[in-house]
């Protein structure tokens, strides 16, 4: 008996098979089979029924849309999210620890909820459209810009979240350095800070374009839904299914799918990039 | 220590401006309009829309969706978090990526997934006809819904955690003569019980606020199939603001106490990293 005290085989910690076992399961139940059926679906379809799906104008102007204002979205993103990174990481000023635990609103607050709020404030008789409407003549509800906006909110946590712990990181001495060799604050910049803080920002700029694609709640409340004009591809599968018409929502949703299995790929790449340049630093 | 500051003060006050006024405008100023619009017709109207009988039916509803989606999550979490983080073996990476797979889908196609399964024209939709057993535009089906969009929640806090605590501790209590479930329950569970919480708490507000999901296998049957986010969309597109934005606030508040108890977490979990 006390052999077996000693064996290798009684270090090894036990409960693999069973949690191996139950995650499979599960994964394949709830995530893999469903998925399964996209595919499945829109194989009961030709090849040229599948691409006229797909390809009609409606649907080509919902593409354009969504992929479209979730690319200007996550540009913005980029922009402020990285500014608010950094004032957060770099900077003390009164209030900051709640600031910092606001950031995460838009991870938070259901996307219903920040779809009626937004179109509330940016509506002509809003708090912020009636100025923006009354003094300069913008429309934002109900046109592709109020798309932008709802999606520049869904997006900010993920430029703000990735950036923020490259910056904690970051060596100051190197800055520090530059500065003392002559180099004048656009310098340092351009040549230290930059560089490295970019895999970050693409990382969350991707997060953020891929997040704002699919996005549904927060953006058909303010998006007016026109047809060819402010319609998004994911509001556009739910006609569709209204419509009855399963195979065709299916088509339109396989390239969604697609489009995101690319980016999902893509961030992967982006986050090993992050990390290796992290470690090396 | 004194860092010499390479930017000139005019660049730190006009960056500070800028990230706050870009704040303001996208989260505190809506957050404030929540309240200010949910409050619009008085108290009596605020409470009165929350004590609704429908508003109290989907308050319900949104209670037992997610007191089953996030249990299941929870469970199926520590098994992913503990074959990952504990063991080698081939295709771990992929079994990660596919467990974040469900982040990266559009929640109108986590809805539509289970259309295909368990509509009258899905895989299984002629044998639940024929047994009369309701899964789509039935409670049922949200739940799935529901699992599905937070699914990865609770493995994800769980995974980073517990590779970075390693497994000696495990095994020393192994060698000790504790069983596995007991290895488990004193040696493993005090070390992750906050990332645990963490996880627990984001798949509680996700589970609770999802919208797009839920929207599409819901049927949106009033008082039945209706959760609270989808019975805010109702009242909203009826016209009726003020009540929309009351139980809007309800979610709000379900927000911001998510923020906190994450705050309180977070803090929690430096402190231990800390000691360590």
């Amino acid at each position: 008996m006390s052999l077996v005290f000693f064996r290798p085989r009684a270090r090894v910690l036990p409960g693999f098979g069973l949690a191996l076992g139950l995650s499979l399961a599960w994964l394949a139940l709830i995530v893999l089979i469903p998925l399964s059926a996209v595919f499945a679906k829109t194989f009961t379809l030709s090849w040229d029924g599948f691409v006229a799906a797909v390809s009609a104008p409606r649907v080509l102007a919902s593409f354009r849309l969504s992929f479209g204002a979730a690319l200007a979205a996550a540009l913005v993103n980029v922009l402020f999210g990285g500014i608010v990174a950094w004032v957060l990481v770099r900077y003390r000023f009164p209030g900051k620890r709640l600031v910092d635990a606001l950031v995460d609103l838009p991870f938070a607050l259901p996307t219903a909820v920040a779809g009626i709020t937004l179109t509330a404030l940016y509506s002509a008789n809003g708090w912020i459209g009636r100025v923006l409407e009354g003094r300069f003549g913008w429309k934002i509800a109900f046109t592709p810009a109020g798309v932008v906006l709802a999606l520049v909110f869904i997006g900010l946590p993920f430029v703000v979240r990735t950036v923020q712990p490259v910056l904690e990181e970051a060596e100051r001495e190197l800055e520090e350095a530059a500065s003392s060799l002559g180099a004048n604050g656009w310098q340092i910049f351009a040549r230290v800070i930059f560089p490295t803080v970019l895999p970050a920002l693409l990382t969350g700029f991707a997060l953020a374009f891929a997040r704002a694609t699919g996005e549904y709640g927060s953006v058909i409340f303010i998006a007016g839904n026109m047809p060819m004009v402010s319609e998004i591809t994911p509001l556009f599968i739910i006609t569709k299914l209204e419509q009855y018409d399963y195979a065709g929502a299916t088509a339109i949703a396989l390239v969604m799918l697609l489009a995101s299995f690319t980016l999902l790929f893509a961030i992967n790449l982006l986050q090993a990039w992050t990390r290796r340049r992290a470690g090396a630093g | 220590m004194s860092a010499r500051r390479i930017e000139s003060r005019w660049v730190r006050a006009a960056l500070v401006t800028a990230a706050l006024s870009f704040l303001a405008l996208f989260l505190f100023v809506p957050l404030a309009a929540v309240f200010a619009e949910a409050l619009r017709k008085g108290w009596g109207a605020y409470l009165a829309s929350i004590a609704d009988e429908e508003a109290r039916a989907a308050i319900r509803l949104t209670l037992v969706t997610a007191g089953i989606a996030v249990p299941l999550n929870l469970v199926f979490g520590v098994a992913a978090a503990w074959c990952i983080a504990k063991f080698e073996f081939r295709g771990k990476s992929v079994l990660l990526t596919l467990i974040d797979l469900p982040f990266s889908v559009s929640p109108v196609i986590s809805g539509l997934i289970y259309v295909l399964l368990f509509g009258a024209e899905g895989w299984f939709g002629a044998w639940l006809q024929e047994h009369d057993v309701r899964i789509l535009f039935a409670v049922p089906g949200m739940v799935l819904a529901t699992v599905f969009v937070t699914f990865p929640f609770v493995a994800r806090e769980l995974i980073p955690l517990m590779q970075a605590q390693g497994r000696e501790e495990e095994e020393a209590a192994l060698v000790l003569g504790a069983s596995g479930w007991q290895t488990f329950a004193r040696v493993t569970l005090p070390n992750i019980k906050w990332g645990l919480l963490y996880g627990v708490i984001l798949c509680n507000a996700r589970a609770m606020g999802e919208f797009g999901a839920v929207s599409v296998v819901s049927g949106h049957i009033r008082g039945e199939t209706t959760t609270i986010p989808l019975h805010v969309e109702i009242l909203y597109n009826e016209y009726n603001f003020a009540a929309a934005f009351a139980v809007a606030s309800l979610l709000a508040m379900l927000a911001l106490a998510t923020l906190a108890a994450k705050s309180v977490v977070e803090w929690r979990l430096r402190a231990a990293k800390e000691l360590a």
